[in-house]
């Protein structure tokens, strides 16, 4: 997996803050080692070459951070309603937020725990499932591997949320036999979720299974190792970077999932966040709009930590995935 | 589909030498690993198969023996495939492929089949149970029924009514089981206290213990949970003629072929029953107006959504990515960070709020960035559309951005040198150069963005729901539906009520359109060539 941060950079943290008031320092010391002193670079001409991008940057920068300062901004506002929610960073009280978990009407907790517990078991099992399937394309040969291969391929252009009428009557089904497992069940969507489980993880990981030598395995072969041994105590740890990462992208997936959720979960204490913060301003009600703030800033917050912690191996997966 | 690629490239696969069996055996032995392998496969054997021998049991009870057979046979096969020495690839591949095969496989033929059935609110069950339904819905109280004294049991999430009957004897039954003769609850059966006759009110309100086991006789309903009454029905089944009779004005009603009940001035009883209409809903679909012009601009403008969302992600991707792919600019790394930020950021909740900064009273774009403006940024459709693209722009150009960051750096430099060698300018050798060689690294993710975007519900349904609303028809159709949200809509939408047969039947139209793009991008990356 390659780096997305390029090398060729030695900046700091503490420099990195530099807005535009800092550029004439960026000027001279960036001139230093690059160009063999001719003069002293102009204003301009370090424009053209470099200040124009700081420029860019900045904008680029206010873009996609605005949002994020205003839900957080609202969240703290006690106003709460779209209109008195305008003015940024005027106010700071946690009102939303207590009253996002004293709501009855809004079990925002129960949420939140359903959508961690559906998450985190999606995840495991997800990275269980596709390893097991991973491991077996990459270190065996049988028939019918390279049409295996290739149906996953297929199937993942079908997301399953299009057969979702079907999904949706076939659960209605189970809940006549196995009510535990049908309709309205926690244990019921984790299973459709892990219908699509193979899949895009599978080949991820199929990837990084064949860049381990065979020899690990093989030598463990040698000396008496079962197959389940192997891949339980030699392969597994091998390849825990792409484990980590599959189940990452799968829990962040999961959280965010709203369709399927809504229509297998009907009842408000067993929905997820996604479910329960939509029905909150559904309609764009204004007057919720500060606890839906406070509820999305807690949302949030897990996901873009988890995000940023793994951006560069989420992004080396990309990079590499694109780049031959 | 690029991924495969490059991990084959810098990985040759494994060893072909292995042949057929995988692992070479020193010896012949019932499992690979130690006594604890097989002691766990036991036990999770065990597991399965006891849980399946109940199930199969209770479909049988249910009289439904194609899924219990089904069910049986797979469980054969997965026992055979863990006790059989040997079938490794199998061992490893079946606990996925189980879930593959039935919420991904059998969904999609199913939805196949639901799109020729009637299926949806009025038709959603057999005919068995909408001749139940009808009976029970259809049900008056008998003018001089006898009063009953009743006591309520509960046991589970089951209710069942005591009866003591007018001439002193008692009697027990449920829904489900019509009265019999007992002098107590049967065992297991616990007796509700008025606090909790209170807390399941609406569950006491339904129990309808038939008085015989002829349907037509009537049932008992308790509005109190401590008297009840004989409540007939004034439509009366009659099972060798399979029809209604209404008892009070006469009227027939016969099983009309199309999962109805239907008398012959048309009028019909709900609900009705599941069948097979043929091509009734694609036929539907094309010719009523009320859909047929609404599908036809939702498929074009999915088609433009798609499309207009991958370019305008990839070209301001693109941008920054050379903007800030400078061998020296300050505070690069800290610049790309917080330029990623919003593909950190849950996409649920980003049309969630992009929708309130946008609202029209009260958005923070009209009221403060505007200055008051009364913009009706969600209300006009080709507004709300240039939302719609605007914001999933805002969501998707960090993935372009770091796609094409990876790939700017990953291009040759001698290329670039020769070029300016060759007195190439910085936009000659970006246009004629650098390109068309990126171009080459991200085209395949461009195709998955596209197909990704055809279907990207979350963005519409959470930042327009669909609306504006199209004026031209009574369905919940709107301008920026694409046809994924078009199909939720259709088939769990309030509205005009859920038609899960037509929403199978677009669903199957998606199908083919993503067939169609799926093999022609195919073709045109051969990334098929390269599995080996």
């Amino acid at each position: 997996m390659s780096d997305v941060i390029p090398r060729g950079s030695n900046v700091n943290a503490a420099d990195s803050g530099l807005g535009l008031k800092g550029l004439e320092a960026v000027d001279r010391q960036d001139a230093l080692p690059e160009e063999p002193r001719q003069n002293r670079q102009s204003f301009r001409r370090w424009f053209v070459d470099k200040g124009w991008r700081h420029v860019v940057a900045w904008v680029a920068i206010l873009f996609a951070l605005f949002p994020l300062a205003y839900i957080l901004s609202v969240s703290f506002n006690p106003v709460g309603t779209l209109t008195g929610s305008n003015a940024l960073f005027q106010r700071f009280d946690l009102r939303n937020y207590t009253n996002l978990f004293n709501n009855p009407d809004v079990p925002y907790g129960q949420w939140y725990i359903n959508s961690l517990l559906i998450a985190i078991v999606t995840s495991v099992f997800t990275v269980l499932l596709c390893a097991l399937g991973a491991y077996s394309f990459s270190r065996m040969r049988f028939r019918g591997r390279r049409f295996g291969l290739v149906t996953l391929l297929v199937l993942q252009m079908f997301p399953q949320l299009l057969a979702i009428t079907a999904i949706f009557l076939l659960m209605i089904q189970i809940t006549d036999v196995f009510p535990a497992i049908g309709l309205g069940t926690h244990a019921g969507l984790i299973m459709i979720y892990l219908g699509g489980a193979l899949g895009v993880n599978t080949f991820l990981m199929y990837g990084f299974f064949n860049t381990i030598p065979t020899a690990i395995d093989e030598a463990a072969k040698i000396d008496g190792a079962g197959h389940a041994r192997v891949f339980f105590t030699i392969m597994l740890p091998l390849v825990t970077p792409i484990l980590a990462v599959i189940g990452l992208l799968t829990f962040i997936g999961i959280i965010g999932e709203f369709a399927i959720a809504s229509v297998i979960l009907t009842d408000p204490n067993q929905q997820t966040v996604a479910i329960g913060l939509f029905q909150l301003v559904s309609g764009f009600q204004s007057q919720n709009w500060g606890i839906f703030c406070a509820g999305a800033v807690l949302a949030a917050l897990p996901v873009m930590v988890l995000f940023l912690f793994l951006q560069r191996y989420i992004a080396g997966g990309l990079v590499s995935g694109s780049v031959k | 589909m690029a991924d495969v690629k490059s991990a084959e490239t810098k990985a040759p696969a494994a060893p072909s030498a292995w042949g057929d069996d995988p692992f070479h055996k020193p010896q012949r032995r019932l499992t690979s690993g130690g006594l604890v392998a097989l002691l766990v496969k036991v036990v999770l054997l065990a597991i399965i198969d006891a849980l399946t021998i109940f199930a199969v049991w209770v479909l049988v009870a249910k009289g439904d023996w194609i899924a219990a057979i089904v069910l049986a046979l797979v469980v054969i096969g997965v026992n055979f495939i863990y006790i059989r020495p040997g079938l490794l690839p199998g061992k490893y591949l079946t606990p996925g492929l189980a879930f593959l095969a039935v919420f991904q496989v059998f969904v999609i033929i199913y939805t196949g089949y639901i799109a020729f059935t009637n299926a949806g609110d009025q038709h959603n069950s057999t005919k068995e149970d909408a001749i139940a339904q009808i009976v029970r819905t259809s049900q008056e109280r008998v003018p001089d029924s006898p009063e009953y004294t009743v006591e309520v049991y509960k046991q589970a999430d089951q209710f069942g009514l005591l009866v003591a009957e007018p001439g002193g004897d008692t009697a027990f039954g449920t829904s489900d089981q019509a009265l019999e003769e007992a002098s107590s609850a049967p065992d297991g059966w616990e007796k509700l206290n008025l606090s909790q006759i209170v807390r399941f009110q609406d569950e006491i309100l339904a129990i309808n213990v038939p008085v015989s086991d002829d349907i037509n006789d009537g049932t008992l309903r308790t509005s109190d949970g401590q008297k009840a009454y004989v409540y007939v029905s004034s439509l009366e089944y009659d099972e060798s003629a399979d029809t209604f009779t209404n008892t009070e004005t006469g009227q027939v009603y016969a099983d009309d072929g199309q999962g109805n009940f239907r008398a012959e001035d048309g009028t019909t009883l709900t609900p009705g029953w599941r069948v097979v209409v043929g091509w009734q809903n694609f036929a539907y679909a094309f010719t009523n107006e009320q859909i047929r012009d609404p599908l036809i601009r939702v498929t074009l403008w999915t088609f433009f959504f798609a499309a207009a969302s991958t370019f305008v992600c990839f070209a301001m991707g693109l941008f920054l990515a050379i903007v800030l792919n400078h061998p020296t600019l300050r505070g690069k790394k800290i610049y790309r960070i917080l330029v990623i930020l919003p593909y950190a950021f849950p996409a649920y909740l980003t049309g969630l709020v992009w929708a309130g900064l946008f609202n029209q009273e009260f958005g923070f774009i009209n009221q403060v960035l505007l200055g008051g403006a009364q913009i009706p940024w969600l209300a006009e459709p080709w507004l709300a559309r240039g939302v719609v693209i605007f914001v999933n722009m805002w969501l998707g150009y960090a993935y372009m951005f770091l796609v094409c960051t990876g790939a700017l750096q990953s291009l040759p430099d001698d290329i670039i040198e020769a070029a300016k060698v060759d007195g190439a300018g910085a936009w000659r050798i970006f246009r004629s150069v650098k390109l068309p060689l990126l171009f080459v690294a991200v085209a395949p993710l461009l195709i998955a963005t596209f197909a990704y975007n055809f279907n990207n519900f979350g963005v519409i349904y959470m930042l327009t729901r669909g609306n504006p609303r199209f004026t031209d028809t009574t369905l919940d159709i709107g301008a920026t539906d694409i046809m994924i949200t078009m199909v939720y809509k259709v088939a769990f939408g309030g509205g005009g009520g859920r038609d899960l047969g037509l929403a199978s039947a677009l669903s199957i139209l998606i199908f083919i359109i993503v067939t169609i793009v799926a093999v022609i991008s195919f073709r045109q990356t051969k990334a098929l060539e390269d599995l080996n």
